[in-house]
């Protein structure tokens, strides 16, 4: 993977791709690429869900901390998705007020999930409301080396084992989780398979 | 009272009715279930950690394997995800077969399920019957690609195959015919008194419940809440059709298998609306470029599943290889609530409950 | 003393095991009948020799006895569920011939009653000897059901006992050869009598001891070869044994119906005695399992109550000066 990544980078660089794909003879995509293409180049139209975002920013910044809020914008391709990037410092009281305010009723967790930029581990949950219908989608960093989280399972039971399983690929101890054992790897694996630098340990070798 | 002593029974990871190799280790008071532990990971193969060294193109068979009852539904969530994230526009052809093939696909997994839920409780002959019809389903699916099970039949940007000729008809038929068969499983099953006592308020899942464990299909429907990704978060050409959410009220096992159902009769009418408007020429595949290169961004969307909400989230930093793909599995979601579901009951309604929930190891897993 | 008092044991044996070897046959047929399958086909002509060559697999198995099992309690149970099962058959009279009884017991029915329920003591201690929770859980749930419902099935029968004025089997036929066929005036114990009959068989609906999706195989799970085979002979010894004497109490033996007295009285009994045994085959294809729970309720709080309203009636109608000749 990262071998590959070297290889490439001296011979195309990030911006000319797009040129030379332009450049060409193969068809371009009629809208599709159109659409996708011109984020590099100049601003998307703005979404119709940006006062959304906008307004959770706010009362995240009213009501929690100024600071907990670290950006705030609209995933537009995945169909204006309001995103809020979250300190984690404060993420358990956002979690709070977003499925507890009746005006925001956060109810259902549509999807948690971890990933690691190899700078940092990150989780996203995606949230949906069912009296309103509406999605939301928050990330939280954390250090990869001190890689801990609050947990989430006292307000979503959902949670419970999702945390486990992102605790056994990715390594993110998630405080004040009830059962915090790895959930499908045996006890005692080493590592953690979903981070970039895993490297599976062989005894038999 | 009597002094009595409790037992740790371990059921699994093999066992007739653990639908492959879930283990719950169950502690039990006489035949009363105090304390349950699942424990998974028996058929984790790593499916999100392989992806991320693979193309995107070659993810799609190791899709097949993740729910393997379903694999069209997983084939199509994640070209879903890849062609949100590139806005890749589908040819209206391969859109509609992609429907045809996910809500038969829907009525084979509905079908497995019905069989093997009876047969959990006790019942051996409509397995049978379902497999028949289930059979039917395969065969033509094995004509359209050439695989019964794991069908590797999506492309991002369209399908691989276009439906042979008379394939259409034969699902047409098809579809006519298993409405009626339906109606003969109603009459077999649905009556018997013995398969009423052992279902009717069972097992009973609340809505507060259904939400908080973030359960989808008809897991959350047979409660009445009305959830279904077809309709809310519409996909695909799903808007076109027309047909109805069967919902439960009471949350009970007999709700859940009124719900899937009726949610089979409505996918052979979406199957019949989609033949019936199926575009005459046109091409399956849209226009994609040869190497798939998915622009640098972040994508989840969701699909209903046989089994609920099947998510797919993406994280691309631009190269023709995802840096993160994760799957929101639906059964991974919805056996978590067996551990609730199930204390204070006793073995008999633990086949049950599990058995209804509809799970398939291989998701689970992941 | 005759000679054939102790040949004729020995051929009942062989037609025991026949009847079981294709009773097993025909179960499977029967049942792939209704489940669109073909059942056996391939030994033999049209399978017939499937079961021959199933109970040869068995008899040459390895004998395993798990090393933590209970060792002579768990040789002891299939004895134990076994025995009793053939000894049963000794009291019922097939035909009105006398060569084909082998012992005319003043209180057949009894010996019947109180020797069947020997077996739940064969289930229990292989579940038992087993040291398997599977098994455990399959022999305690078989004790509890069989014990339950020997009491409807001991009290549905009394009906019969009254009307016949006798314990005897073969007085039981003659009584309704003269009048008729217990069926009709006992109808309410007939139904009690075949449901709990179907219990005490631990067959579909009632087949909790080894329930397959639960409990794997119930009380043998541990067993193998020729101790499995044991146990299997003992359920379909049992179906013989229940299928003769439902036949005897309730539908008149060997008595010919419709006066086609043409046809040989044992050939009348074989054909009530298969309808009975097809019934056992045909509720395995279609019924689900009941609970546990369910099924002691339907015991204590159904069958039982209605197993002594029948005796309360028999006894009333017994007293009715038209209707008395039936009762």
């Amino acid at each position: 993977m990262s071998e590959e990544k070297e290889a490439k980078k001296p011979a195309a660089p990030k911006t000319p791709r797009a040129a030379q794909a332009a450049g060409r003879a193969r068809p371009v995509p009629p809208r599709g690429r159109a659409a996708g293409k011109p984020k590099e180049e100049k601003p998307l139209p703005p979404s119709p869900k940006q006062p959304v975002v906008d307004g959770y920013a706010k009362l995240i910044r009213e009501k929690i901390s100024p600071e907990a809020v670290e950006s705030a914008f609209i995933n537009q391709p995945n169909d204006h998705l309001p995103t809020l990037v979250i300190k984690k410092e404060f993420w358990i009281q956002v979690a709070e007020l977003f499925k507890n305010q009746s005006d925001l009723a956060f109810d259902y967790m549509q999807n948690y999930s971890g990933v690691d930029y190899e700078t940092h581990l990150e989780v996203v949950v995606q949230l949906y409301s069912m009296a309103r219908g509406e999605r939301v989608c928050f990330k939280i960093k954390t250090d990869r080396e001190v890689a801990k989280l609050p947990t989430l399972s006292n307000l979503w039971s959902a949670a419970d084992w999702n945390e486990r399983e992102i605790y056994d690929l990715l390594g993110i101890d998630f405080e004040g989780h009830p059962d915090m054992r790895r959930m499908f790897l045996p006890e005692d694996w080493v590592g953690h398979p979903l981070r970039k630098d895993y490297v599976p340990l062989d005894e038999g070798v | 009272m009597l002094r009595t002593e409790e037992m740790v029974l371990n059921l699994g990871p093999q066992h007739p009715s653990m639908h492959g190799v879930l283990r719950l280790v169950v502690k039990i008071d006489g035949e009363i279930i105090r304390e349950i532990e699942p424990v998974v990971g028996y058929l984790h193969r790593g499916t999100e950690k392989l992806a991320e060294d693979l193309n995107y193109t070659q993810i799609i068979p190791y899709t097949d394997r993740l729910d393997y009852l379903s694999s069209m539904t997983n084939n199509y969530v994640v070209c879903h995800a890849t062609e949100t994230l590139m806005g890749l526009e589908i040819p209206e052809k391969a859109e509609y077969l992609r429907v045809i093939v996910m809500e038969m696909n829907r009525v084979a997994s509905h079908l497995l399920w019905l069989g093997t839920f009876l047969l959990d409780v006790g019942a051996l002959t409509p397995f049978l019957y379902c497999f028949r019809d289930r059979e039917q389903i395969l065969s033509m699916f094995n004509e359209l690609c050439g695989a019964r099970l794991t069908y590797n039949y999506m492309r991002v940007g369209g399908v691989k195959w276009d439906a042979p000729a008379g394939w259409l008809d034969k699902v047409k038929n098809f579809a006519d015919y298993m409405i009626n068969e339906i109606q003969n499983y109603h009459e077999l099953i649905s009556g018997n008194e013995i398969f009423l006592q052992r279902t009717k308020g069972i097992g009973v899942i609340t809505k507060e419940m259904a939400l908080s464990y973030s359960l989808s299909g008809a897991n959350i429907r047979c409660t009445g809440i009305d959830w279904d990704l077809r309709k809310k978060q519409p996909y695909s050409v799903y808007d076109r059709f027309d047909f109805k959410v069967p919902l439960g009220k009471t949350g009970d096992l007999l709700d859940k298998y009124h719900c899937r159902m009726d949610e089979m009769v409505e996918a052979m009418k979406i199957v019949k609306q989609a033949v019936e408007g199926f575009p005459e020429g046109g091409a399956t595949m849209g226009k994609v470029p040869r190497v798939l290169r998915v622009p640098e961004g972040e994508v989840y969307v969701g699909v209903e599943s046989p089994r609920g909400e099947l998510g797919c989230h993406i994280v691309s930093k631009g190269k023709d290889k995802p840096w993160r793909i994760k799957f929101r599995r639906p059964s991974f979601y919805n056996l978590q609530v067996a551990k609730e579901l199930l204390v204070g009951q006793n073995i008999a309604n633990l086949v049950a409950i599990l058995g209804s929930i509809d799970i398939v190891l291989g998701e689970v897993d992941g | 003393m005759d000679w054939y008092i102790f040949v004729y044991p020995v051929i009942l044996l062989a037609i025991v095991l026949v009847f079981v070897m294709y009773a097993i046959y025909f179960e499977r047929k029967v049942i792939g009948w209704i489940q669109l399958r073909k059942g056996p086909t391939e030994t033999g002509p049209k399978g017939l020799f499937q079961s021959a060559a199933d109970v040869f697999k068995l008899l040459i198995k390895e004998d395993i006895i798990p090393s933590k099992a209970d060792r002579p309690l768990f040789k002891l149970a299939p004895i134990l569920a076994y025995v009793p099962a053939f000894s049963v058959l000794a009291v019922i009279p097939f035909t009105d011939a006398p060569y084909l009884k082998f012992s005319n017991v003043a209180v057949g029915l009894m010996y019947y009653l109180a020797l069947s329920s020997i077996t739940v003591m064969g289930v229990l201690l292989g579940g038992w000897a087993s040291n398997n929770k599977y098994s455990l859980l399959g022999g305690m749930r078989a004790g509890a059901q069989m014990i339950s419902y020997e009491i409807p099935l001991v009290l549905s029968v009394v009906g019969v006992v009254m009307s016949a004025g006798s314990l005897n089997l073969t007085e039981i036929v003659e009584t309704q050869i003269a009048g008729a066929w217990n069926v009709f005036p006992q109808f309410l114990g007939f139904v009690v009598f075949i449901i709990a009959a179907i219990a005490e068989l631990n067959r579909t609906p009632f087949d909790l001891p080894e329930a397959e999706s639960e409990l794997v195989a119930g009380y043998h799970t541990e067993y193998t070869g020729f101790r499995f085979a044991f146990f299997m002979l003992a359920e379909y010894t049992y179906v013989f044994a229940m299928a003769s004497l439902i036949t005897i109490l309730f539908f008149g033996g060997w008595d010919a119906p419709f006066g086609l007295t043409f046809i040989p009285p044992l050939v009348w009994f074989i054909l009530k005695f298969c309808c009975f045994v097809f019934l056992l085959f045909w509720l395995r294809a279609t019924f689900p399992r009941l609970r546990g729970d369910q099924l002691m309720e339907f015991a204590w709080k159904g069958l039982l109550p209605l197993a002594i309203i029948n005796i309360f009636v028999s006894a009333l109608l017994k007293e009715v000066p038209f209707l008395s000749q039936y009762f």
